[in-house]
């Protein structure tokens, strides 16, 4: 029995990392762009969508490899998170906090009408790239794309704190995102960078995407879901903390998949799954209130 | 104008306008009535709305959930939910419903402004476009309640007016039914319910803003620090706007669900909840004249778009026939905005440029013009 | 001495308020000079209009090339702000600050640039690690003061260095600020409300009254006269 439980548990466990991993990329692109570019991207979601989506039409319409569809996609992400700043963003950058809101909202009906219109809203099997395999570790089933996915979510996350740790450019767009009049005095292009945020970004929810639709189906509201998980996520570990996000992302995977855990084994018995989405509300609403900048974020110093 | 003048002016536009409020159904066709009768609904949401957003400054992406709070608290009065094993018996009939709609809905307003307060800006918008989006969950989990996914049906009930009207001799004339002694088609009767309780809820809001509480609520968005030092209570005023406008919310919930004769889960999808913020925004925060652009917005944009070919507006070397070249990508098969999906597109994009084009909406639009006029006035007497 | 810069007829308004209606004024190379003047006075304005942060008419030309674009373009020309209120990074560490300094470089040599401005402040060194925003604000000034030679400027423009700092912090500021001068014939453009401290240590100086200049001249006349002193001054 205990032993059993303890195989349920790290099922759980297991499950919830890699789930968390996902709302890890996206929180992370949420944080992006917060920093740089004050906005939080109600549209993170939708574009993450779109880019799963492109990746199908690739390799079902067009043949293409999985990987190279997997790198086209890529590209093409970062090019139109650029685009839709450029296009979208900067116009209203300066503009009322609701004008912003109503941007991405705009953006978020656009895209995932743009979904329904080209591919229609039947949902599509996106492949793993990891394949369907399931291994049993000690009783536990550890499915490939779990693993592929959490090794994903952290490769991509160590890589981009390198470039924002140890680059040139990173420098520069951590400098824009907390300065930019100072930025542009040392001669940072502030606009380019915030641009570049966006298209990493989108790098970043085209990722989250990919790995996302294999286990849930390709659906135009595959995202709706794993965004309020991502902004969970991303207010848990600290809006504008990057680590925090990717803590944050995974804390909110396994917490969820915990509370599945005690609920079968009676304690919580009236958690079910249809409250996952309103639990990580409430969670977003208990950081907000006792501890609004995260636990990894610093306190904002409220200027009067 | 001096302020007397303002005054009578406004009195004589809103007396225009429910002078025309009444008499439109006489010009227009029955099925129309109906959607006008959606414009009333979301004008009392709008109005609500208002109340928050566009004087206190505090941004809701969620009022969909409160409106959602009444429909559900109009629909188990009504149908009662002894029906899916919950304890409210089925009976009461439709108009009355309306305030406890308001009423529950406004409680959890008030206990939602609570929270609320300590957060502001975006940080508010995110937490109240959480409820939308986990509202339909939560009311599946309550099954026993609220009848989960499967939703509560209106229709034809005794409890539902107008559900007794008798079809008349002509076959192509709607079913009628008698009122006070006055005879309507169901639509009509919507039309005349949803709008006289708009325009109620439109004077109860004017009486609201003019007076000192407005003055609070203003001081609360312009300046907190301000507000806070001339002795107005944040805490009292954020969460009394949040209540007021939840009730409001709530109410034209209720008119919803009655005109919809049926709620569930989807009744209030995500999407109603940016349509309302969406029309204040369109109708211009804080001023209450623009709202009524702002409903008609809410109610017909979509609709509008559904009419939208985006066939004319992409270039023609990009479609060949019915197929789209985009580079890299290949060929795609071209859809008209008919096509599932295109709508939205539409609506997503006409959005954005309105943000671009209208950065203070139709309603700023109104006061700059209103401004311009008044100046010249001014400018000439001298 | 050559011409480094100079400004003819510069005017700039924010909105509806004209802050400079008619500047002109010259640097010269190895120079250090001092604007100076009431509040108000368009002092501050001066420095953005040659730094592109505020919109301006009338000819601005460093080394006889008119200077154009925005504060990113001037940056690279070889202009180095050091803005009022510190002007550094709060969030990232001192290292940090000073390469984003070099940030306009090309060239290979930042590291020995590091290591000529730990000769000036050798606490910057052992304390690179350090969050910019925890430093005390003299220590803050001194970095953006390195932070603004790890470009290598042509011309450093510093907005009120003495704001809120300690007198004794002030001093030890303008004195390597002369140091720099001296040692690398660097050409510095400051503008001070405390015209007793900027007098001593720069060559020149102009005065500003309500968006033009009042009066120029050496920095020891305009000390030495009492009239201008009490007048304009203020001391």
């Amino acid at each position: 029995m205990l032993a059993a439980a303890f195989t349920d548990f790290m099922q759980q466990v297991v499950s919830g990392l890699a789930s968390g991993g996902i709302y890890a990329l996206l929180a992370l692109a949420l944080v992006i762009i917060h920093r740089s570019t004050g906005v939080i991207n109600f549209a993170q979601g939708e574009m993450a969508t779109l880019s799963a989506y492109i990746a199908w039409a690739l390799i079902a319409h067009h043949s293409w490899g999985y990987w190279p569809a997997f790198a086209a996609t890529l590209v093409i992400s970062f090019v139109g998170g650029i685009g839709i700043h450029t296009a979208v963003i900067r116009p209203v950058e300066r503009g009322s906090v609701l004008r912003i809101v109503i941007v991405t909202i705009g953006l978020l009906v656009a895209i995932n009408g743009f979904v329904v219109w080209q591919w229609s809203g039947e949902p599509q099997q996106l492949q793993s790239p990891f394949g369907t395999d399931v291994y049993d570790v000690g009783g536990v089933v550890v499915a490939a794309h779990d693993i592929g996915t959490i090794t994903v979510a952290l490769g991509i996350v160590l890589l981009l704190g390198a470039l924002f740790r140890f680059t040139k450019v990173g420098l520069a767009l951590r400098a824009a995102a907390v300065n930019p009049e100072e930025a542009r005095l040392v001669g940072v292009r502030v606009s380019w960078m915030l641009g570049l945020g966006w298209g990493l970004a989108a790098l970043l929810g085209a990722v989250a995407g990919m790995l996302t639709a294999p286990t849930v189906g390709l659906d135009p509201n595959m995202m709706a879901a794993v965004l309020i998980y991502a902004f969970a996520a991303a207010i848990l570990g600290g809006i504008d903390s990057p680590i925090g996000a990717v803590v944050g992302g995974l804390l909110i995977g396994v917490l969820l998949n915990m509370l599945s855990f005690l609920s079968q084994y009676g304690m919580f018995d009236w958690f079910t799954e249809e409250l996952r989405l309103p639990m990580a509300l409430l969670i977003i609403l208990a950081v907000l209130l006792v501890r609004p900048h995260g636990i990894l974020g610093r306190p904002e110093v409220k200027r009067v | 104008m001096t302020p007397r003048e303002q005054r009578i002016f406004g009195f004589a536009v809103f007396a225009a306008f429910a002078v025309i409020v009444l008499v439109l159904p006489q010009f227009i066709s029955d099925f129309r009535a109906r959607d006008y009768a959606y414009v009333g609904i979301y004008l009392i949401a709008l109005l609500g709305l208002n109340i928050l957003t566009g004087y206190t400054g505090q941004i809701s992406l969620g009022h969909g959930a409160f409106m959602a709070i009444g429909g559900y608290t109009t629909a188990i009065l009504m149908a009662g939910n002894e029906q899916f094993g919950g304890p409210i018996p089925s009976g009461m009939q439709d108009i009355w419903t309306l305030p406890i709609a308001g009423l529950v809905a406004g409680l959890f307003g008030l206990a939602f402004g609570l929270p609320a307060l300590r957060l502001s800006g975006l940080y508010l918008a995110l937490a109240t476009f959480a409820i939308a989006v986990a509202m339909p969950s939560t009311v599946k989990r309550f099954e026993e309640h609220t009848g989960g996914g499967q939703g509560i049906q209106l229709f034809g009930l005794p409890e539902l007016t107008g559900s007794n009207a008798v079809a008349p001799a002509d076959p192509n004339a709607p079913a009628t039914f008698e009122v006070l002694g006055l005879t309507f088609t169901q639509n009509d009767w919507m039309y005349y319910l949803a709008w006289s309780i708009a325009l109620a809820a439109f004077a109860g809001a004017w009486l609201i803003l003019r007076g000192r509480t407005g003055r609070a609520f203003r001081a609360v968005r312009d300046s907190e620090t301000a507000a806070v030092s001339s002795g107005v209570s944040l805490a009292r005023y954020k969460t009394l706007a949040f209540g007021i406008s939840a009730a409001y919310a709530g109410v034209a919930g209720g008119l919803f669900a009655i005109a919809s004769a049926f709620v569930n889960p989807d009744t209030f999808p995500i999407a109603l909840s940016i349509f309302l913020l969406v029309g204040i925004v369109v109708g211009g925060l804080g001023g209450l004249s623009g709202l009524v652009v702002g409903a008609i917005f809410v109610a017909f944009l979509p609709l509008w778009a559904q009419g939208q070919d985006l066939g004319s507006v992409l270039p023609d070397s990009v479609i060949q026939g019915d197929t789209v070249s985009i580079p890299i990508l290949g060929d795609f098969l071209f859809k008209g905005t008919s096509a599932p999906g295109g709508p939205a597109i539409v609506y997503g994009i006409v959005l954005i440029l309105l943000m671009f084009v209208l950065p203070n909406g139709v309603g700023g639009l109104f006061r700059r013009v209103g401004q311009a006029i008044t100046n010249r006035r001014y400018s000439r007497s001298k | 001495m050559k011409t480094l810069l100079e400004l003819d007829g510069v005017a700039a308004r924010y909105g509806p308020v004209q802050a400079l209606t008619d500047v002109s004024l010259v640097v010269r190379e190895g120079e250090v000079v001092a604007v100076l003047g009431a509040n108000g006075a368009g002092k501050t304005t001066t420095l953005r209009a040659i730094s592109g942060t505020v919109s301006r008419t009338g000819a601005i030309d460093l080394d006889g090339k008119s200077l154009k674009g925005g504060p990113e373009a001037i940056a690279k020309a070889g202009v180095a702000h050091v803005p009022e209120g510190r002007g550094t990074f709060v969030d990232l560490t001192v290292t940090e600050n000073l390469k984003l300094g070099a940030y306009t470089r090309r060239d290979r040599s930042v590291k020995a640039d590091l290591e000529r401005i730990a000769e000036y402040f050798p606490w910057m060194t052992e304390r690179g690690g350090q969050r910019a925003g925890t430093l005390s604000g003299g220590e803050q000034q001194m970095l953006a003061l390195g932070r603004a030679l790890m470009s290598r400027p042509r011309l450093l423009l510093l907005d009120e260095p003495s704001l809120g700092l300690a007198p004794m912090v002030v001093r030890e500021f303008f004195r390597i600020v002369r140091q720099l001068n001296e040692d690398e014939g660097l050409t510095v453009l400051v503008v001070e409300q405390d015209a007793r401290i900027a007098l001593r240590a720069s060559q020149r100086a102009y005065v500003l009254e309500v968006g033009h200049v009042a009066l120029t001249g050496t920095s020891s006349e305009l000390e030495g006269d009492e009239s201008i002193r009490r007048s304009y001054l203020g001391y």
